[in-house]
């Protein structure tokens, strides 16, 4: 038993090294062209060599994308708290932000470059555009579900909206915003990698379109690994606290 | 249907009608109807009913969450005209909130309710010595620092119930608070409840379709029709008290609950009248 529990800790891993192991063999037994597709040692070498740039591009990709997940977060919670609070409201947001969800964000990144100019205006706006929406969806859903007796219960003492809003809807839908965190936060990766692709001198997204330009196909691939680790680690970070924060919604998987 | 006390009534249903909106007003279609009620000070009522006969209603008017579409509902000598503060209420599902501890939950009245609302913070050890209290009454002594979902359905419910009772209030209302519970736990909350109301001498309302449960318990039964939700019977329980469970084996017990039987049945014969 305690070895299948290590063994599912541990699988994740035992498969990347896997699938690297798999792709090491198959570009070298094939003889496969570098600048077509690179063998993971090459990538390897080239992060190494590279490694002064691509920490300088990584770490702005890194704050440009906090600064925008940030202003989703407090966005999408005030967004989801109105609509979710309010039946008016959420008659009236809710399908024209179905629709805006719906454009993709890239398309807004020209526009955005007009406003702002190439810089880190489009990158944060584009990473925020993209990853408010699960928030406040999920906050919206958590406050709307209330349980009617439960709202009984409060009212018949009296509790204003407000009250019943503060004491149980806004603890009741924490577990639904760190979930939603968790999905909003590798969105705000594509957001700000998709505009430095066409609208930043800097960051990760400039980096691929460089190294892609100039056939420094390993660097390019780096780069793509460095914005997956991120956002890996971000989602792991997010998961944890969701894990010590709202651990009475999971005690399920927990007890399990 | 007065009862024979000198103290003005506590609950005072005058002629009262509801009708959910002014469409089914418009249509002269009553959720309940003509219902007449006087209820004296630490009295224990049970209204008992086919499901979907407007017992919740009833529960809904008596705590000022409905307005009555005619009629008039003193409580406590005023007139109800919104969410009464005197009463407390617990409902078949004991909806605590799992991100609580069972005394945080306990606790939670208090934190909305006027006085305790703005003395919460200053107070809070005097309060919590109250809820531990009130949770040792109920055999919930040990579980105060426990998660909703580490105790059992009838645990939950004891807690429900103390959530309930925590603000003193003069009034407590139960809408079929034990329906989910099995026998033994149904019974053994009975007692709890029995000797809660002894102690304290609040009014009760409860609502149920537990015959025995309803006899057991209440000095006064009522049993409401369905479409029209109306009051049909008038039931005075006059067993002695203190009751002990085994009185619900003896047959003065078992002739009473007899008998609001056979007026239950007979409304559930199709096109039956009620001569009461």
């Amino acid at each position: 038993m305690k070895n299948r529990k290590q063994l599912e800790r541990w699988s994740p891993m035992l498969l990347l090294v896997a699938i690297v192991i798999l792709w090491q063999i198959i570009t070298s037994a094939f003889n496969v062209s570098e600048f077509i597709f690179p063998s993971p040692l090459r990538i390897w070498e080239q992060t190494l060599e590279h490694k002064a740039t691509i920490a300088g591009h990584a770490w702005r990709t890194f704050w440009v994308t906090m600064a925008g997940f940030g202003i989703a977060i407090v966005v999408g919670v005030l967004l989801g708290f109105l609509i979710g609070s309010s039946r008016l409201a959420y008659a009236a947001v809710y399908p024209l932000m179905t629709a805006f969800n719906a454009l993709p964000k890239a398309a807004f990144v020209p526009i955005l470059v007009v406003w702002f100019g190439i810089g880190i205006g489009p990158a944060i706006l584009t990473a925020f555009l993209i990853s408010f929406f699960p928030i406040t969806v999920n906050i919206a859903t958590g406050l709307a579900t209330l349980e009617p007796e439960l709202e009984d219960v409060l009212r018949v003492l009296g509790a204003k909206r407000w009250d019943v809003l503060i004491k149980v809807g806004l603890p009741r839908s924490m577990p639904y915003f760190f979930g939603s965190l968790k999905v909003a936060i590798t969105l705000a990766f594509v957001g700000t990698t998709v505009s430095e692709m066409t609208a930043a001198n800097e960051g990760i997204g400039y980096l691929l379109i460089s190294a892609g330009s100039a056939m420094q196909m390993g660097l390019a691939f780096s780069g793509l690994l460095v914005v997956g680790a991120m956002a890996m680690a971000m989602y792991e970070l997010f998961s944890f606290i969701e894990k010590h924060t709202t651990g009475w919604a999971h005690r399920g998987s927990q007890s399990a | 249907m007065a009862t024979e006390s000198t103290s003005p009534p506590f609950v005072q249903f005058d002629d009262v009608w509801l009708a959910y909106n002014d469409e089914l007003l418009a249509q002269n279609n009553f959720a309940v109807e003509a219902i007449n009620l006087n209820v004296s000070q630490g009295e224990f009522i049970a209204i008992v009913g086919p499901s979907g006969c407007g017992k919740s209603t009833f529960m809904k008017l008596t705590t000022g969450l409905k307005m009555p579409s005619m009629g008039r509902i003193r409580v406590d000598g005023q007139p109800v005209t919104g969410p009464l503060k005197v009463s407390g209420m617990a409902f078949q599902a004991p909806s605590l909130l799992p991100w609580r501890t069972t005394l945080d939950n306990v606790l939670l009245p208090l934190e909305i309710v006027e006085p305790y609302r703005s003395q919460f913070k200053d107070r809070r050890k005097e309060f919590e010595e109250r809820a531990l209290k009130l949770l040792e009454t109920v055999g919930l002594g040990g579980y105060a620092k426990k998660f909703p979902w580490e105790l059992s359905g009838g645990m939950q419910q004891r807690a429900s119930i103390c959530r309930a009772l925590i603000h003193e209030p003069k009034m407590l209302l139960l809408d079929e608070p034990f329906g989910a519970l099995d026998a033994f736990t149904r019974e053994e909350l009975w007692c709890t409840l029995r000797d809660l109301w002894q102690a304290q001498k609040f009014n009760v309302i409860l609502v149920t379709h537990d015959l025995r449960e309803s006899v057991f318990l209440a000095d006064t039964v009522y049993v409401m029709s369905k479409g029209p939700g109306r009051f049909v019977v008038q039931r005075e329980i006059d067993l002695p008290r203190p009751r002990d469970l085994e009185i619900t084996y003896t047959p003065e017990f078992t002739s009473i609950v007899h008998e609001l039987r056979g007026h239950i049945g007979a409304m559930r014969k199709p096109g039956a009248t009620i001569n009461q």
